[in-house]
């Protein structure tokens, strides 16, 4: 495991920020909850009569009185697009940045096989990944702790699943990218996160629209899904992990035939 | 899949690659004895990177086959890697990393532990083992490539110009590595543009050009092919002189190569006014350029 132990050791200041960055925000937000309380009575009629946006962000349906629907509006979609924009981020230069930063033919002179580059990279994103959702889950438990309000832990853990879910399936897509660039792709890895996100929020939207909560990854992160239903919608959740198979698969059979320049 | 051939450390075979519509190699027939010390030379461009980066797995070949250390380019690139060391001609590491980071990473790679003999070449090259790599100057990153490339004492080493970014000091330990390496039964397969380099270390040469392999010999053999180097003065008009069967133009409209009987020479000397004329054994550089502008489609 000697790449992916490399692999970690040059993303530990990546993953710091992020993860302390995403973690901070949360637990502002959960900190906010106290004050902002009294005054949610206002802010859910105030949403109910916002139309679209209501939807698009799924606040019909969540009550910003409890702080179990409070959490995953706010903090929802701090870890939503945030976590998001990391995985795309990490995935698409997993593989691509050794050409980038010529150290590929450095690397691939030496006896390994390029599966088993692929092999490393693509555990490393998801521990780099599986890293930044711990801590953020750290710190809103920590602050969640600190404002001594009580909260449900089934759909607590199930929105931080699906979001870890979520940003499994786009850094599977993102890694398959990878595979194929040579110079750079961080734009490309966040513009694909966001056009997700909008995805969702056009599917909230428009019921003839639905069909993309089957495409976009933040379809089984609805947080009013889960908190109502307590549960992840398979029917969105599986397509997702399907796409994200085939983007890995894809990755491994194109980066073992690729000319490395 | 068994070994090939035991007794060639390289062994190509009508070794194609193309990039698209651009040639890469086309139909490259070499073979490189085991424990041989092997010149590979061409101008850029020619091919020798090409032909490095397809035996060591980092690009695929369009047709044709080859062998290393008797083991399939294609399908037994891991054990090629086992067995060589490759040092590039443009090298680069992790930034962030320091240079003992960087030897024992490829040391662990190769799940090796080289510890002694990579501090013995780095103490000989005078590497500062606790510099970022990224701070390091282009010699400097090739002395931490030589180190990665020879610490695990390979069967084959792969060079691609390696002396480049080299002072010439430098140049005569790295050239006293190589010769020790080769002693003690190592090939050394180097490529360059330098070919003084390879007159002065080299047993074997090829030369490519144009993707094809103009000549390989040993350096001794292509020494004394019998050609001679004729500068002169005197004559206003060397049209005579060119006439002749086996004469071509060495560089200067006063200076020739010749290959042929000197009598035929002696005659159509005799009848030029001639100020003064040497006649001297070309350079093993002026060997090649002969055969560039000779053998293989004029002049460039």
């Amino acid at each position: 495991m000697t790449i992916f132990k490399q692999e970690l050791r040059s993303q530990k200041i990546s993953i710091c920020i992020w993860s302390f960055s995403i973690g901070l925000l949360f637990a502002v937000c959960v900190l906010m909850y106290p004050d902002m309380k009294s005054q949610m009575n206002g802010v859910n009629e105030m949403f109910s009569s916002m139309g679209n946006f209501t939807q698009a962000f799924g606040m019909d349906q969540l009550n910003f009185g409890t702080l179990i629907g409070f959490y995953t509006v706010e903090g929802g979609n701090i870890l939503g697009i945030g976590g998001a924009f990391f995985a795309a981020i990490t995935a698409i230069t997993a593989l691509m940045k050794e050409e980038k930063e010529r150290t590929a033919e450095f690397l691939m002179t030496h006896p390994v096989s390029r599966k088993r580059v692929v092999t490393e990279k693509l555990i490393s994103v998801f521990v780099e990944i599986i890293l930044l959702n711990l801590i953020v889950f750290l710190c809103a438990l920590v602050s969640i702790f600190a404002i001594k309000e009580s909260i449900e832990f089934k759909p607590l853990i199930l929105l931080h699943v699906a979001y870890l879910l979520m940003q499994f399936e786009i850094a599977g897509i993102c890694f398959c990218i990878s595979a194929f660039l040579r110079k750079t792709g961080v734009g490309i890895g966040i513009g694909i996160a966001a056009v997700f996100y909008f995805l969702n929020i056009v599917a909230n939207i428009s019921d003839d629209a639905k069909v993309l909560k089957y495409i976009t990854p933040f379809g089984y992160t609805e947080g009013s899904d889960i908190i109502n239903e307590l549960s992840l919608k398979t029917e969105y959740l599986i397509p997702g992990m399907i796409f994200m198979v085939i983007g890995i698969v894809i990755a491994y059979i194109h980066y073992s035939v690729k000319d490395l320049q | 899949m068994a070994k090939t051939n035991e007794k060639y450390a390289i062994e190509i075979k009508k070794l194609t690659k193309t990039y698209g519509k651009s040639r890469g190699i086309s139909e490259l027939e070499l073979s490189v004895n085991e424990g041989d010390f092997f010149g590979f030379i061409g101008p850029n461009g020619a091919g020798k990177s090409t032909t490095i980066r397809t035996l060591l797995g980092l690009i695929s070949p369009t047709s044709g086959r080859a062998s290393v250390l008797g083991y399939d380019i294609v399908s037994e690139k891991k054990k090629i890697l086992q067995e060589a060391g490759y040092l590039p001609s443009e090298i680069n590491f992790y930034n962030g990393m320091k240079v003992k980071d960087v030897i024992k990473y490829s040391a662990d790679i190769r799940r090796k532990d080289c510890t002694e003999k990579a501090s013995v070449l780095s103490q000989r090259l005078g590497l500062d083992l606790n510099k970022k790599v990224e701070e390091l100057s282009l010699g400097n990153r090739k002395k931490v490539g030589i180190v990665c490339a020879i610490q695990h004492s390979p069967r084959l080493l792969i060079l691609d110009e390696p002396t480049s970014g080299l002072d010439p000091l430098m140049q005569r330990e790295f050239f006293s590595i190589l010769k020790e390496e080769n002693d003690a039964g190592s090939t050394i397969f180097f490529s360059s543009h330098i070919l003084s380099e390879v007159q002065n270390h080299c047993k074997t040469a090829a030369f490519i050009k144009d993707g094809r392999i103009i000549i390989s010999d040993k350096v001794e053999t292509l020494e004394q092919t019998g050609t001679k180097k004729i500068t002169l003065t005197g004559p206003s008009d060397y049209s005579h002189i060119l006439s002749l069967a086996g004469i071509t133009p060495a560089g200067s409209e006063n200076c020739f190569f010749y290959t042929g009987d000197f009598k035929a020479l002696l005659r159509v000397l005799s009848e030029e006014t001639i100020k003064d004329l040497t006649i001297t054994e070309p350079s093993l550089e002026e060997i090649f350029m002969n055969y560039y502008e000779t053998k293989n489609g004029g002049k460039e």
